[in-house]
């Protein structure tokens, strides 16, 4: 498979050695890292969550469209799952190819396509002690947080 | 436990010759089930023994012969011959005597009818809903029914519907029109076949992750629903669950593969609701 699920940190060491090809010219890989701060929130660690059964399907077939898109030799990209601490790497594409433009442009269609088609939750924890799914609950009720509901969002949390 | 009480066991009646539809109503086919089976798994269901009602010629007969069988030992025609000949296998257990035509029988309708019984009376049983009359091929009876049934088909009777009007049993109302409609003819047999695959209850394996799982307060749960489509499904769960998203925000999966929201569920699918995802 060139989409994989991993509960351990992504060995991209190992991940690269797949992709190296004698016909590739080169080779693109992004990471996606847990960074400590989103939408003004301070972020102190991640959850990732998939439905692994449907997520490698559409993540295989986002690579399979990558390779035929553009010209390249080898695709593979990495999810982790479970809890991640800052810093650390949630996501891995890597793409060989003849000529670096190409390699570009599939590294970035993975990327983008995995992000918008995967079955994949991201829970962020918040240094304030609240949590929530990433664009599940802020974007339920968009924009308009008032004071009276941020309290009772922390309340309820904090009862839990 | 009360020792006075007789237990309940199950009957189902297959006897029948079945002229108007041409073969045996016992090997009807519903959702890749008899009705024999269909009625055999219902009745044990809900009581500890079920036999199958045969007639000597019948003990050999696929349909019949992987279950219990109750021979008739009782010389005559019809119901009342396995009725009787139950009665006189068991003579302290009672009856839930029930017809294997009956394809819109529910477990609720034979739960209501458990919850009715007088142990101290001789049979109960459902009005129908189309002509008010006694329906004796969905009802209890009682051990006290021996005797009387003896000497009801003594005098010359033969028409179970005949002897429950005669003995006043207590009837109760059908919860749902249909429970006891039963299938005689090819016609309605087709009919029925349509009828229970567009709405008969239907167990599913709902999955739940992330904000969804959360909120149901489980993974997983495995339901029965007649939602016939994802759509109703989610509708029925939203409110069960009080889940906050909004079926324009989620995606749906059946059987591990997307779906559109007016596929037609069928028994055994597996759904998982797909919130907004966030990966990378």
């Amino acid at each position: 498979m060139r989409f994989r699920f991993t509960q351990a940190a992504i060995d991209t060491r190992t991940a690269r050695q797949e992709l190296q090809n004698l016909a590739a010219g080169g080779y693109v890989s992004f990471e996606g890292w847990v960074r400590d701060h989103n939408e003004g929130q301070e972020v102190t660690r991640l959850e990732y969550e998939a439905f692994e059964a449907l997520a490698v399907k559409e993540g295989e077939r986002i690579v399979e469209e990558a390779l035929r898109r553009f010209p390249v030799v080898q695709a593979l990209c990495m999810h982790r799952v479970g809890a991640l601490a800052l810093g650390e790497m949630a996501v891995w594409v890597g793409v060989s190819s003849e000529h670096r433009g190409e390699a570009f442009d599939a590294c970035r269609f993975i990327i983008d396509e995995v992000k918008h088609r995967v079955p994949i939750w991201k829970k962020e924890h918040y240094r304030n002690g609240d949590s929530g799914w990433v664009n599940c609950e802020r974007c339920a009720a968009p924009a308009q947080h008032t004071h009276a509901a941020e309290h009772h969002d922390h309340a309820a949390a904090t009862s839990e | 436990m009360n020792l006075d009480v007789p237990p309940i066991y199950g009957l189902i009646l297959a006897g029948g010759s079945s002229s108007r539809m041409h073969r045996d109503k016992a090997a009807l086919k519903y959702q890749g089930s008899s009705q024999l089976d269909r009625a055999y798994e219902l009745a044990s269901r809900h009581v500890p023994e079920v036999f199958v009602s045969v007639r000597a010629n019948q003990t050999l007969d696929p349909v019949r012969s992987h279950r219990p069988m109750i021979v008739d030992s009782v010389a005559g025609e019809g119901p009342i011959a396995g009725i009787r000949s139950a009665l006189a296998a068991y003579p302290t257990v009672a009856w839930l005597v029930l017809a294997c035509d009956l394809p819109f029988l529910s477990d609720a309708a034979v739960e209501y009818l458990l919850r009715a019984r007088d142990p101290a009376g001789i049979v109960i049983a459902y009005r129908s809903a189309h002509d008010d009359l006694p329906e004796p091929l969905c009802a209890i009876w009682e051990p006290a029914a021996a005797a009387m049934l003896a000497e009801y088909q003594a005098g010359g009777g033969h028409c179970p519907r005949k002897f429950l009007i005669g003995v006043g049993a207590p009837l109760l109302q059908p919860l749902d029109r249909r429970a006891l409609d039963n299938v005689n003819t090819p016609e309605e047999y087709a009919q029925a076949i349509m009828a229970l695959e567009s709405e008969s209850p239907m167990q599913l394996q709902i999955r739940y992750y992330a904000l969804m799982r959360e909120q149901a307060g489980r993974s997983e749960e495995s339901i029965e629903t007649s939602a016939p489509t994802p759509a109703e499904l989610y509708a029925e769960l939203k409110s069960r669950h009080a889940f906050t998203l909004a079926p324009e925000q989620l995606k749906v999966a059946v059987n591990t593969e997307f779906s559109d929201w007016s596929r037609k569920l069928k028994h055994g699918d597996a759904v998982v609701f797909i919130p907004p995802v966030a990966g990378g």
